[in-house]
């Protein structure tokens, strides 16, 4: 295995010249209860081989039994991509040899895959882009091989095979994307997706997401493709990103040095930052594909594939639409807060409580995302449940509080159960916007603070917006902004 | 001196374990001890159960003194080829790689066997994984044939024919995959069905090449192979290709014999290469066959002449894939090195025999890259056009009678070194296997070197009954005496 080296520095200043081609193949652990061809469960984190049985585990004999789950959940994916869903899909064997591989092959599909066409709207800068998909099928996951290193370095190789059989779908882009952050929006976008239907649980870290990313460049107006190379083990969106750049740049300056790309598959390594050569194009695996003869064909009935169109859940992309057109709430915001679909339900919620739906788009975006991302929780663990925040925003909104008392009713809601008003009452927090109350509390700042007065009086008016902040200082920002300042006014004029 | 019952029909034997005239035990313990007697010499068995069988059949005797109703293969011992999964019992597919290989589930057969108070004798020789027309590919030792012991039994499943033959049990099952069961069925004097593709299913059956492998039975008469047939057909949620058209048949209705059964014969196949005392054979099957009623017509397989050689593009390049799990990581044999690809390739190596290596090689072949167009597709294209003769050939008659084999039995070693004319001792089996039709071997009499000859008729999907109601005429209209095998009254002697 040679280590391909970083690129040298100066690789950069050719780099706008060249324009990447980027295509994704993104492989989804499909949440079924049971695996693909077998009826043992599909859980994550079990004791190793203790959900194994002998189709799963190719014992001589065995033969699968296709999950109509993981056929539904395909199809519900390749709908809402806007893909053609085949009404004659053929399973076939992919033959490879590898320890994790019980069967010594795949069970995948080839030539008639499940799911052709379709497309995944993604953000390119400002613009909206579209990227093609070639085709979404359905095959079995293959087993892990752990390689424990024991007594003196000797590493032994162990095969876990409670993934063997685990259902994926294989999403093959087309060569659309050009940049890493395309690529990075790409992914969010199809885990999105997959997580709005329920259909993937879309952890990359746990590998129920994963990619491959085919590389290449060509120069800026070309319209041939250049030379491709496939990068595999990319376990997070960040290293998609940082694998596609790397490779980018280590191909622009070998064309750049006069030298030409080789076909091969790179194996990325997160922690040095570099690809390794996993095999080259004369070691490519001839899989010998050809159908599986254990299954029949796939045939689905048009009337089947109609339900399950009719009763797919709403996506990301119209809960956005909706957002936008029902609560008149700006493009932006709608994006942010339909991330989940429980985020958007969740939102819509506050608004609907509060009447207020922009201040609830902004509560949510800014004070609920940050306390969550501190608290490391999701939207459905979050203690402050909609009512409460749409009581408070309600609040806010009438006037009833300012925004900055609202802040710290919503910390005292994170740790409490109570409502905002009950909150505000406990802790004294309701304002102050009597007249006779706030000219008291003028008094109080001006004979505290003799200097800054005289100051004011001596026509310095900047000093005036420090006696404004002592006394919303005094009143634990109580008082009424605009009343409080009248009422200084009042009393500083009255000191004559 | 033999036990006499073992000479009976299974039908009959069971009708007695069922009214209590005999016990399982009885009878299992007379075949256990024709085994002692012959195996031996017969190669039949690869593994012998008489512990377990014993348990079995006092099993039954105890249920049925519990007043329990029996199962329609009460007390029968069954024999079953070694490439049939039984839970704990040693499979080996008569193959080094799985030597010490025990499964830890059953087969469906060997469930329904089971459910039908069936008692499992052992498992039987066969060439390793099935791949073979003579059982000398077992990696352990050759099956001898009962008529003949210079001469072979035939293959794949040689050592349940000869075992049926030899009365070492009533009844074994076989597999066919291009004519595993009827032409050692033909070599050794018994009925051998081979049941359309899909009527039985084949979990539990260590695959060979998977569009073609089917279980059937072997017997030494039509009634006793629809009794074991009816036990173990029928659609199984774990074989996708099992079929809910797959129905028991009717043993009332075999005994309408040819009836008025329209019977035709594809003349033009059988030119030369078919000896002539096969052809005669035919003929007289034939007078047989008409003098019960049967219209006898000419049928045309246009496409069977390609049959050889699409099989063995077909079948190997599924074998190819399905014997790619042994390879030394999860079960069988291994052979230690610390690179894995030299573990695989000298596990593999020494595993295989050079028969099942010969078809990997030409499977793996047939499907490259490059080759998989000019190869595997356009065999699977003639493979249509086969099955659409068959269909064509079989809306004007009702079946189709064939030999089963050009030649009788052949001696050993006669064609261990020339796989080419191996290959074509299963022309007249393999159109039947690829087409997916029911096909069956009856015995139709003897050479004049006293070798058992074998006739084949091939039906419609899902006909067997009319397959057997053949094979039943012919029982009830020929006038070919009863023989036994040589090798039995030397025993008793």
């Amino acid at each position: 295995m040679t280590t391909r080296q970083a690129p040298p520095a100066g690789a950069a200043q050719h780099l706008e010249r060249y324009e990447q081609v980027i295509g994704l193949e993104v492989h989804a652990q499909l949440k079924t209860d049971s695996k693909i061809f077998c009826p043992c469960s599909t859980r994550f984190g079990a004791r190793p081989n203790t959900q194994v049985c002998p189709v799963c585990l190719g014992l001589p004999g065995a033969l699968p039994v296709l999950n109509e789950r993981a056929v539904r959940f395909a199809v519900m994916t390749g709908i809402a991509v806007g893909g053609r869903i085949s009404e004659r899909s053929v399973f076939a064997r992919k033959n490879y040899f590898y320890p994790d591989l019980p069967k010594g092959y795949q069970i995948s599909q080839y030539d008639r895959p499940l799911c052709e066409g379709g497309v995944i709207d993604i953000r390119s800068g400002s613009e909206w882009k579209r990227i093609g998909l070639v085709r979404i099928h359905l095959e079995e996951d293959a087993g892990k091989s752990l390689h424990p290193e024991g007594r003196e370095g000797v590493v032994t190789t162990r095969v876990d095979l409670n993934r063997a059989g685990v259902p994926l779908i294989e999403i093959v882009s087309e060569p659309d994307i050009r940049s890493g952050a395309e690529a990075y929006d790409y992914l969010m976008r199809l885990k999105q997706i997959l997580v709005y239907l329920d259909v993937c649980d879309g952890n990359m870290e746990e590998g129920s997401l994963r990619c491959d990313a085919n590389v290449s460049v060509r120069l800026r107006g070309e319209t041939a493709l250049g030379t491709k190379t496939e990068i595999k083990n990319l376990n997070s969106f960040r290293n998609v990103e940082r694998a596609i750049a790397f490779e980018t740049e280590r191909q622009v300056s070998l064309l750049e040095g006069g030298g030409r790309i080789v076909q091969e598959t790179l194996l990325w390594n997160a922690d040095k930052g570099t690809a390794e050569t996993m095999r080259s194009k004369e070691e490519a695996h001839d899989y010998r594909y050809f159908p599986e003869p254990d299954l029949l064909p796939l045939d689905l009935d048009p009337a089947w594939i109609d339900a399950i169109r009719s009763e797919l859940p709403e996506l990301p992309h119209q809960v956005r639409d909706r957002l936008t057109l029902e609560y008149g709430i700006p493009e932006y915001d709608a994006e942010v807060l339909t991330e989940t679909r429980s985020l958007a339900a969740y939102y819509e919620e506050v608004a609907r409580r509060s009447g207020n739906p922009k201040l609830s788009s902004n509560w949510i975006m800014v004070e609920v995302n940050a306390a969550r991302n501190k608290a490391g929780q999701a939207i459905e663990e979050f203690p402050v449940r909609p009512d409460r925040l749409g009581d408070l925003v309600a609040m806010i909104a009438s006037e009833r509080i300012s925004g900055k008392i609202g802040k710290q009713i919503f910390e005292l809601m994170l740790e409490s159960l109570d409502g905002p008003e009950a909150l505000v009452q406990r802790h004294g927090l309701m304002p102050i916007d009597d007249e006779t109350a706030l000219r008291a509390l003028a008094r109080e700042v001006i004979a505290a603070n003799p200097g800054p007065v005289a100051e004011v009086r001596a026509g310095k008016d900047r000093t005036f917006a420090f006696l404004v902040g002592q006394a919303m200082k005094q009143s634990r920002g109580r008082a009424h902004p605009e009343k409080l300042q009248a009422a200084l006014r009042r009393e500083l004029e009255a000191l004559t | 001196m033999s036990d006499a019952l073992i000479h009976e029909t299974a039908e009959a034997l069971s009708r007695s374990v069922a009214s209590g005239e005999r016990s399982a035990v009885e009878v299992t313990l007379a075949f256990l001890a024709q085994i002692e007697r012959t195996a031996g010499r017969l190669g039949t068995y690869l593994h012998k159960n008489p512990e377990e069988a014993l348990a079995m059949a006092r099993a039954v005797d105890e249920r049925r003194a519990r007043g329990a109703i029996l199962g329609p293969l009460a007390g029968l011992p069954v024999a079953l080829k070694d490439n049939l999964c039984v839970r704990g019992v040693p499979t080996t597919c008569g193959s080094r790689i799985l030597e010490r290989y025990r499964p830890p589930y059953d087969a469906h057969v060997v469930e329904r066997l089971r459910d039908a108070d069936a008692v499992l004798i052992g498992k039987t020789n066969c060439d390793e994984f099935a791949m073979g027309s003579s059982t000398e590919n077992s990696a352990y030792f050759p099956t001898r044939n009962p008529w003949d012991l210079t001469r072979v039994p035939g293959g794949s499943s040689g050592g349940s024919a000869a075992t049926v033959a030899a009365r070492e049990a009533p009844l074994a099952l076989g597999s066919d995959t291009g004519g595993s069961i009827r032409q050692p069925a033909a070599f050794c004097g018994i009925v051998g069905l081979k049941p359309t593709y899909g009527a039985v299913s084949r979990y539990g059956l260590v695959a060979f090449a998977s569009s073609l492998d089917q279980i059937g039975p072997l017997a030494r008469n039509a009634r006793d192979a629809a009794l074991l047939y009816n036990a173990i057909c029928g659609q199984d949620a774990r074989d996708m290709t099992s079929r809910s058209e797959a129905k028991p048949v009717s043993l009332d209705a075999l005994e309408r014999g040819a009836g008025r059964l329209r019977i035709g014969v594809p003349w033009e196949l059988l030119g030369e290469g078919v000896d002539p005392e096969i052809h005669a054979a035919l003929d007289k099957a034939l007078a047989v066959f008409a003098a019960e009623g049967a219209k006898i017509l000419d049928v045309k397989l246009p496409h069977a002449g390609y049959a050889i050689a699409t099989y063995y593009l077909i079948a190997p390049a599924e074998a190819s894939s399905n014997l790619a799990r042994y390879d030394g990581v999860r079960y069988g044999v291994r052979a230690e090195n610390d690179d894995l690809q030299t573990m695989y390739a000298k596990t593999r190596g020494q595993g295989f025999g050079r028969e099942v290596r010969r078809r990997i090689l030409l499977g793996t072949y047939a499907l490259s890259a490059g080759y998989y167009d000019a190869y595997y597709l356009r065999a699977q294209r003639v493979r249509t056009l086969i099955r659409r003769d068959f269909a064509h050939a079989l809306t004007g008659a009702d079946a189709i009678l064939l030999p089963t084999t050009p030649t009788p039995a052949f001696r050993l070693g006669e064609k261990l070194d020339d796989p080419l004319a191996m290959y074509l001792n299963d022309i007249f089996s393999i159109p039947a296997s690829l087409a997916g039709a029911p096909a069956l071997s009856f015995p139709a009499g003897f050479s004049a070197g006293d070798l058992p000859i074998g006739l084949q008729v091939v039906g419609r999907p899902f006909e067997e009954e009319t397959l057997l109601r053949l094979a039943r005429g012919w029982e009830l209209g020929s006038d070919v005496t009863a023989k036994i095998p040589p090798l039995l009254a030397e025993a008793d002697s």
